[in-house]
C-alpha cells in the first residue's frame, strides 16, 4: 500500500461511518468486560437487528473511554446530536437504548454521564485520542482516523536525522518513569554504526496499581506500532520487539492481530508503503517478574533469559540485545510519536511546563470517586486531578496522601496538593511520576502499613543478583514489621534510615536504587505515625493490629520479689 | 563432531512424536518449530508447555532442555525465576487475589486470610484434595474495580471476603468439615 491509497482507503472508511445514522461505541476493555460489557454489547446487537436498522445504526467495541469504575460505558454518537456517555449500562438500559435513544433521537434520561463533566472537561487527549473511538481490532477505522499517515509523511518527506530532531525539539521525555529525553536517546541509536539495530517497546507495567499502557495496548495497538516504525526509521532498525506482561493476554491477543493486519497492507513488514524502508514487529510475552521492567533484565528476558539485570554502562543504545544498539522506550513514549510528527513539534512542546512536555496518562485509583483512566497536560495540580477530575473522596472523609511511581515511588501528604504535576516538581518531593499510577489514599490508611506493603513488594520482586537489594529489602521489612506490630525501638528508626541509604547507594538496579523510597517519603512526611507506633503503641488510623506482641514492663525495684532488672510479661502475670 | 551427527538433531527425528505418545507434545513441537528452536524462545516455548500440561513437571523441562540444545540447569533456572510458572500441579479451580495498590488500599488482604481461614491454604499452596489453588498476583489493571479477582478465569470486582467465599463455596464446596452445611 502506498500514500495514495491509503488515503484512499481513509476516505472510503469514513464515507462508509459517515453513512451510519446512529454510532454505538461499547468499551470492550478489561474493567468494563469484567463489569459485563460483553453482555451489554450482545443485547444491542441483538436489538438492532430485532428493530431492522442494520443499515442506519452500527455497534461498534472500542477502547477504553476512561470513567472504569463507572463501566460498562456506551457511547452513542448521532448524527446532529452531541455524544451522549452512558455508564453502568446493563442489558435492560441497552435495549432502552436503542428503543428510544437511537428510534426516536431523545436520550435515556437515567445513567447518563453529563459532558460537561470535569472528569471529561479537564483532560487533554493526545496519546488516548483514539481510544474509545477505534475498533482496535479493525485497521480501517484507525486508518480512518488520520492512522500511518504519520508514518507515511516520515517515511517520504523526513530523512532519519530529521525524525530525530524533530522528537528533540517537542522535548518529549520517556513515560517510563525515569524521564529521560526520549529524542537524545534515539539520536544515540542512530549514530551507532550496526549491521543490525533493534527497536523495543517496554510494556512490562509492573508497578502495581498502573495500567496505562495496558489500556493504550488494548485500545490503540496501530499507534504504538506505528510509532516503533517511525522510531525504527530514525534509528536504521528492521526489528522491533514489544514485550507484553504475561497478565495481559488480551494486549497481547490484538497486538498480534494488528501486527498481522498492518502487514497484509504492507504497512510493517518488507519495503513499507514502496519505500525502501523495513521494519518488521514482534510481541515477546513476560512472565511475570516486576524487574523485566528495568531495561537489561528486559533485554535479558526477550533473549530468552532470566530477567536479571547487567550493570550499564555500557547503555543498550551501544550494546543491547544480542550486543547490537537497541533503542527502548515504554509503549506510551511511543504513543506520543505519531501526534508529533503528524501536528509538529512546536504544537507539542507548546502542552504541558517549561520541562516537561506533552500530556501524561494516569490511572487514578484507591480512595476517590471516580477512579479510571486520565489524560491531562503536565503541569495541572493534584488537587484539580483529585477533587475536580476524581470528583473528590467518597464518605465524605479527608484527602490523606497520594501515591505516585508505584513501589519505587513515594506519597504526596495534603499540603502539596496544589504542587504542578511534572517531573522536577514530584522529585523534589521525594516521589516520582513513574508510569503513571496514582493511587488516593484516605485517613483510613496507615502509612507506615503502605511503607511495609511496597516494601514486601520490592522483597518479593528483588531478583536476587546483587546483595544490598536482595537483602536489604528483606531486612527493611523485618523492621517495618516490628514497627507495625508495636514492638520496634527508636534504634529501629535509625537502622531504617542507614539501610535506606545503604541500599539506595549500593544497588544494581533501578528496582533496589529506588525501593527505599517509599520508606523514606513516609519517614518525611509521617514522622508522627511512626512515632505514635513506636512510642504509643497505637496505630493512628488503627489498621495495624498492635497487641500481636505482648508488653514487656520492667518492674520497679523493690516491688519485684526478685529485685530490679526482673522482667515479665503482661501475659504471664 | 559424533556428539552433532547425533539422530536426535536431525530436524525430521525432531519433530517426531514424543516416545510417551502423548498428544500434548506436539503443541510444544509446534511452538518449536515457530521459533526454529532458537534458544531466545525458551519463555515462549515454557509457556506453550505450561498451557498444554498445566504445569512444568521435570521430564517436560528435560524435553524442552534437550530440544534447544539448553542446559537443563539454564530451563530450570528461567522455570524458576518467572512467578507465571508453577513447577506443581495446580487444583481443578484457581483463585487469583490481586494485591495491586488500589487493591490493597480496598482491603484485599482481608480476603486473603478469610480464604486462608476457610481452606487453610496460604496463597501460592493447592488444597490437600486438589481441589482449589489459591493465588496472588501483582496488579491486573483493573484498579477501578478493586479488589478485584479471577476465580477460573472468570475476573470478578469489588468483592468482599463474605461475597467471595460464597463464590467459592458453590464450585468447590465448603472447607470446613462437611456435616455443618448438611
Amino acid at each position: 500500500m502506498n500514500r495514495v491509497e491509503l488515503q484512499a482507503l481513509a476516505e472510503r472508511e469514513r464515507d462508509a461511518q459517515a453513512a451510519f445514522r446512529c454510532r454505538l461505541l461499547c468499551c470492550a476493555s478489561t474493567p468494563c468486560l469484567s463489569s459485563g460489557g460483553t453482555a451489554v454489547q450482545e443485547a444491542l446487537q441483538a436489538r438492532v437487528s430485532e428493530s431492522g436498522v442494520d443499515a442506519e445504526v452500527q455497534v461498534v467495541s472500542t477502547g477504553c473511554m476512561g470513567p472504569c469504575s463507572r463501566g460498562p460505558v456506551v457511547t452513542v454518537q448521532m448524527a446532529g446530536q452531541p455524544d451522549t456517555v452512558y455508564e453502568q449500562v446493563t442489558p435492560d438500559l441497552a435495549r432502552r437504548i436503542v428503543d428510544e435513544h437511537v428510534a426516536q433521537g431523545t436520550p435515556v434520561d437515567v445513567n447518563v454521564l453529563p459532558a460537561d463533566m470535569p472528569f471529561f472537561a479537564k483532560q487533554q487527549k493526545v496519546v488516548l485520542a483514539n481510544s474509545g473511538v477505534v475498533d482496535p481490532e479493525r485497521l480501517e477505522d484507525y486508518v480512518a482516523q488520520g492512522g500511518y499517515a504519520a508514518m507515511a509523511y516520515a517515511l517520504r518527506e523526513m530523512t532519519p536525522e530529521e525524525v530525530c530532531r524533530e522528537i528533540i525539539t517537542s522535548g518529549l521525555r520517556g513515560r517510563g518513569g525515569a524521564g529521560y529525553p526520549a529524542g537524545l536517546k534515539w539520536d544515540m541509536v542512530r549514530k551507532e554504526q550496526s549491521d543490525k539495530k533493534y527497536v523495543v517497546a517496554n510494556g512490562d507495567e509492573g508497578d502495581p496499581g498502573a495500567y496505562m499502557d495496558r489500556t493504550l495496548m488494548e485500545s490503540d495497538p496501530h499507534r504504538v506500532l506505528e510509532g516503533m516504525a517511525i522510531a525504527g526509521y530514525a534509528v536504521g532498525a528492521d526489528q522491533g520487539f514489544i514485550y507484553v506482561r504475561g497478565e495481559y493476554p488480551v494486549a497481547a491477543k490484538r497486538l498480534e492481530r494488528a501486527i498481522r493486519s498492518a502487514e497484509r497492507r504492507g504497512l510493517l513488514g518488507s519495503r513499507i508503503m514502496d519505500s525502501g524502508f523495513n521494519f518488521r514487529i514482534d510481541v515477546r510475552i513476560g512472565a511475570g517478574a516486576f524487574v523485566c521492567g528495568e531495561e537489561t533484565a528486559l533485554m535479558a528476558s526477550i533473549m530468552g533469559m532470566r530477567g536479571q539485570p547487567v550493570p550499564r554502562p555500557p547503555y543498550p543504545a551501544q550494546s543491547g540485545l544480542w550486543g547490537k544498539p537497541t533503542l527502548i522506550n515504554n509503549v506510551e513514549t511511543f504513543g506520543n510519536i505519531v501526534p508529533i510528527i503528524a501536528n509538529g513539534a512546536e504544537w507539542f512542546a507548546g502542552i504541558g511546563t517549561e520541562k516537561s512536555k506533552g500530556t501524561k496518562i494516569f490511572a487514578l485509583a484507591g480512595k476517590v470517586n471516580n477512579t479510571g483512566l486520565i489524560e491531562v497536560p503536565m503541569g495541572i495540580s493534584l488537587r484539580e486531578i483529585v477533587f475536580d477530575i476524581g470528583g473528590g473522596i467518597p464518605d465524605g472523609a479527608a484527602f490523606k496522601a497520594a501515591q505516585t511511581g508505584g513501589p519505587s515511588g513515594g506519597c504526596i501528604p495534603s499540603d502539596y496538593l496544589d504542587t504542578p504535576m511534572d517531573y522536577e516538581s514530584l522529585r523534589q518531593l521525594g516521589s516520582i511520576m513513574g508510569s503513571g499510577g496514582l493511587i488516593i489514599m484516605d485517613e483510613h490508611s496507615c502509612m507506615v502499613d503502605v511503607a511495609k506493603y511496597f516494601m514486601e513488594f520490592c522483597m518479593d520482586e528483588s531478583c536476587g543478583k546483587c546483595v544490598p537489594c536482595r537483602v536489604g529489602t528483606v531486612q527493611m521489612y523485618r523492621i517495618l514489621e516490628r514497627i507495625t506490630d508495636g514492638s520496634a525501638t527508636h534504634r529501629d528508626l535509625e537502622t531504617l534510615r542507614e539501610l535506606c541509604t545503604m541500599v539506595r547507594e549500593t544497588s544494581l538496579c533501578g528496582l533496589g536504587q529506588s525501593a527505599p523510597n517509599p520508606v523514606l517519603s513516609t519517614l518525611r512526611y509521617y514522622m508522627d505515625e511512626y512515632e505514635a507506633h513506636i512510642n504509643g503503641r497505637t496505630c493512628p488510623a488503627q489498621v495495624c493490629e498492635m497487641n500481636k506482641v505482648p508488653v514487656l514492663e520492667l518492674v520497679a525495684a523493690g516491688h519485684g520479689h526478685n529485685g530490679a532488672g526482673h522482667m515479665h510479661t503482661e501475659e504471664a502475670a | 563432531m559424533a556428539v552433532k551427527t547425533m539422530t536426535r538433531t536431525h530436524p525430521k527425528r525432531r519433530a517426531a512424536e514424543h516416545p510417551s505418545g502423548d498428544a500434548r507434545f506436539k503443541l510444544i513441537d509446534r511452538t518449536l518449530k515457530r521459533y526454529q528452536y532458537q534458544q531466545d524462545a525458551l519463555i515462549e516455548v515454557l509457556h506453550t508447555a505450561q498451557e498444554a500440561f498445566g504445569f512444568l513437571e521435570d521430564d517436560l523441562m528435560i524435553y524442552v532442555a534437550h530440544q534447544l540444545k539448553l542446559p537443563l540447569s539454564w530451563v530450570y533456572g528461567v522455570a524458576t525465576f518467572y512467578h507465571f510458572f508453577s513447577l506443581k500441579p495446580q487444583g481443578e479451580h484457581n483463585c487469583i487475589v490481586c494485591m495491586g495498590t488500589a487493591c490493597y488500599v480496598k482491603r484485599a488482604a482481608e480476603i486473603v486470610a478469610a480464604l486462608q481461614q476457610e481452606y487453610g491454604i496460604e496463597p501460592g499452596q493447592t488444597t490437600p484434595d486438589g481441589k482449589l489453588s489459591v493465588a496472588t498476583a501483582r496488579c491486573l489493571g483493573s484498579c477501578g474495580l478493586a479488589p478485584v479477582l479471577v476465580v477460573d478465569g472468570e475476573v470478578l470486582g469489588r468483592e468482599t471476603p463474605e461475597s467471595l467465599l460464597e463464590t467459592i463455596r458453590t464450585r468447590v464446596g465448603s472447607g470446613k468439615p462437611a456435616p455443618v452445611k448438611a
